[in-house]
């Protein structure tokens, strides 16, 4: 990416200098911008509290204290929400990926009629915008006794994961060359075999990334856990929702609540990305 | 993908398989069983999307046709049919317009400006230096990984009338008093906040999809083009854009899918109760059905966005069939 600036040889070495600096300082001040928010979050909640409610606010660190995760976890039951979060993501995740892996394998190395119909619904399903179909969930889960139930969300969110999953492996298996397994088969694996050995070891990186991805997906849904979880059966993004609903909002234990919420998933998150960000636009540009 | 998996299936080939060691076998193999085993690894995913998606889809077109309360949820009446009563309802309201025109204006607002932010701060990371880049490229992944519960926390802080930053900050400029402003005393300038947030939210996804891309730009015919005398705005306009069409016309309709259902960021903001100023589609469905217990009119409110947004899933199901073709 940076051969496109650096071997351009149009202008004098003198000038680019120069317009490098300019583009550098844009390029400050887009980072300061884009990462302000980050910055006040972990700099209020390190904050002593009465340092965090000052009209006019200091904007370097005063001095850090833990007092604010303390009163965070006061509040309200921390590890109970976080508990549910993490048994709703990860049924999720696992369940999604079995079921998406079989599903991606389908439409990627079977030809079949009706394939094309399945991809479009697949893609179809993905594009619901997922607000819209509330209330009939919400009425089905009741039907179906699953109203606030941890497995009523999990199937509930298998409706977004799943398809997500399914075409983001799809785009991982493809890549594969399929010699590759024609050429264990020829050497007497079977499909099954081939598929095992073959097939398999190359996915995982993808399946992986696709698997955290989906758990952070899941992790950070709000109106759905809202909606369907009772007040004593709440997950974490809502735990963080009702803190603002509070009657005379104590900020600082607030900002100390986002950050033990966020930290972590940020983490993962920056870890899969690269290989998300290939995975999801793998062939999206071919000239 | 390619055309030579595809043509064998309409030939419907041999039952039995061939004896083994015969050169084509792998190749055969794969054709002769590739009718019930595809299937047969799709009916787990079909099953739960048919449950979990397919099912409440229909239930969505029912009951905005029904005459769907708390005693029908209860169970002690049965639902009614209403015919299009409670289309009729809520087209007749005033409000509801209010509302359309809010969440149209709204979601284009955020979509152009995250599309434009984007696009500027892709070809800006081709500009700067390597650990700057390196910098800007963790803010923004981080950013993007931040649940939206914590952004909308974060900046339901960042914009505090008594003790928020923003207002500390834009105080500071020389003629400027923004000391105890409350920005969300009126719903333009609130939503102009909410939407800054799902901006933020949104530009790194755009930022890296759209850098990805631009790698892929073939440096000679930018060289070209500069040779035959255009400028940086001729390189962008005829080479750089023609080429990310396909990326663009993808991230915009998901852009647009996304911002017309913004929901938590209001939601949240608001503390629950969003005023009527502040309503978008999401919620005023969301209040209609769960406040004010109306549930069939709640469903065709989400049924009429659904309706909004399908020329725009179109679009993006032919761009990602086509990208699908290409491989």
């Amino acid at each position: 990416m940076s051969a496109l600036t650096t071997d351009a040889p149009r202008k004098p070495t003198g000038g680019r200098r120069k317009s490098k600096v300019g583009w550098n300082l844009l390029g400050l001040l887009v980072f300061v911008v884009v990462g302000f928010p980050l910055y006040w979050m972990l700099d209020t909640a390190f904050k002593p509290a009465k340092d965090a409610i000052d009209p006019d606010p200091s904007l370097l660190p005063t001095g850090i204290t833990l007092d604010n995760f303390r009163r965070a976890l006061d509040i309200a039951d921390f590890w109970g929400p976080v508990g549910r979060s993490l048994i709703v993501s990860l049924s999720v995740v696992v369940i999604g990926v079995i079921v998406g892996l079989l599903a991606a394998l389908a439409i990627s190395r079977f030809a079949f009629r009706g394939r094309k119909i399945v991809i479009v619904g697949i893609l179809a399903v993905q594009m619901v915008p997922l607000v819209s179909m509330i209330i009939p969930v919400f009425l089905l889960l009741n039907d179906l006794d699953q109203y606030d139930k941890l497995s009523g969300l999990v199937i509930t969110y298998l409706t977004f994961i799943l398809p997500f999953t399914v075409w983001t492996l799809r785009g991982f298996i493809v890549n594969i060359p399929k010699e590759l397994e024609e050429a264990a088969m020829v050497d007497g694996c079977s499909r099954t075999g081939a598929f095992i050995r073959v097939v398999f070891p190359l996915l995982a990186p993808g399946m992986v990334a696709t698997s955290v991805y989906g758990f952070i997906q899941a992790w950070n849904e709000y109106l759905y856990a809202l909606m369907l979880l009772s007040q004593e059966h709440q997950t974490a993004t809502v735990w963080l929702g009702n803190f603002t609903t509070k009657h005379g909002t104590e900020y600082a234990p607030m900002m100390a609540g986002a950050t033990m919420m966020a930290v972590p998933i940020v983490v993962l998150f920056l870890i899969v990305q690269r290989k998300m960000a290939a995975g999801l636009t793998a062939g999206a540009v071919k000239g | 993908m390619s055309a030579d998996t595809t043509t064998p299936a309409k030939v419907p080939p041999p039952r039995q398989a061939p004896p083994p060691g015969v050169p084509h076998a792998p190749r055969r193999k794969r054709t002769s069983r590739g009718t019930g085993v595809p299937w047969l690894l799709l009916a787990p995913c079909l099953l739960i999307l048919a449950l979990v998606m397919g099912y409440p889809l229909v239930r969505l077109v029912t009951l905005s046709f029904q005459s769907f309360g708390q005693s029908q949820l209860w169970g002690f009446k049965p639902a009614e049919w209403v015919g299009f009563d409670n289309f009729s309802g809520i087209l007749g309201d005033g409000e509801f317009w209010g509302v359309v025109v809010r969440t149209i204006v709204f979601a284009a607002g955020s979509v152009i400006f995250t599309m434009v932010a984007g696009m500027a701060l892709a070809l800006l990371q081709q500009k700067v230096s390597g650990w700057l880049k390196t910098l800007i490229n963790i803010v923004l992944v981080a950013s993007w990984g931040m649940p939206v519960i914590v952004a909308t926390t974060v900046f339901k802080w960042l914009f505090d009338t008594d003790y928020g930053v923003f207002n500390a900050l834009l105080s500071k400029l020389p003629g400027v008093d923004m000391v105890g402003h409350n920005w969300f005393a009126s719903g333009p300038q609130g939503l102009l906040v909410i939407m800054l947030l799902v901006v933020w939210g949104a530009v790194p996804f755009v930022v890296i999809t759209l850098s990805a891309g631009l790698t892929q730009v073939p440096q000679e015919l930018e060289e070209a083009a500069r040779l035959d005398g255009a400028g940086a705005w001729g390189v962008f306009r005829y080479v750089t854009l023609p080429i990310l069409k396909p990326i663009i016309v993808m991230l915009t309709t998901l852009s647009v899918i996304w911002d017309m259902g913004v929901f938590p960021q209001v939601f949240v903001m608001r503390g629950g109760h969003p005023e009527a100023d502040f309503q978008l589609l999401s919620t005023y469905s969301y209040d209609r059905a769960f406040v004010v217990n109306d549930y069939g009119q709640g469903s065709a409110i989400a049924l009429v966005t659904v309706v909004l947004l399908l020329g725009v899933v179109a679009v993006y199901m032919r761009q990602m069939l086509q990208i699908g073709e290409v491989e």
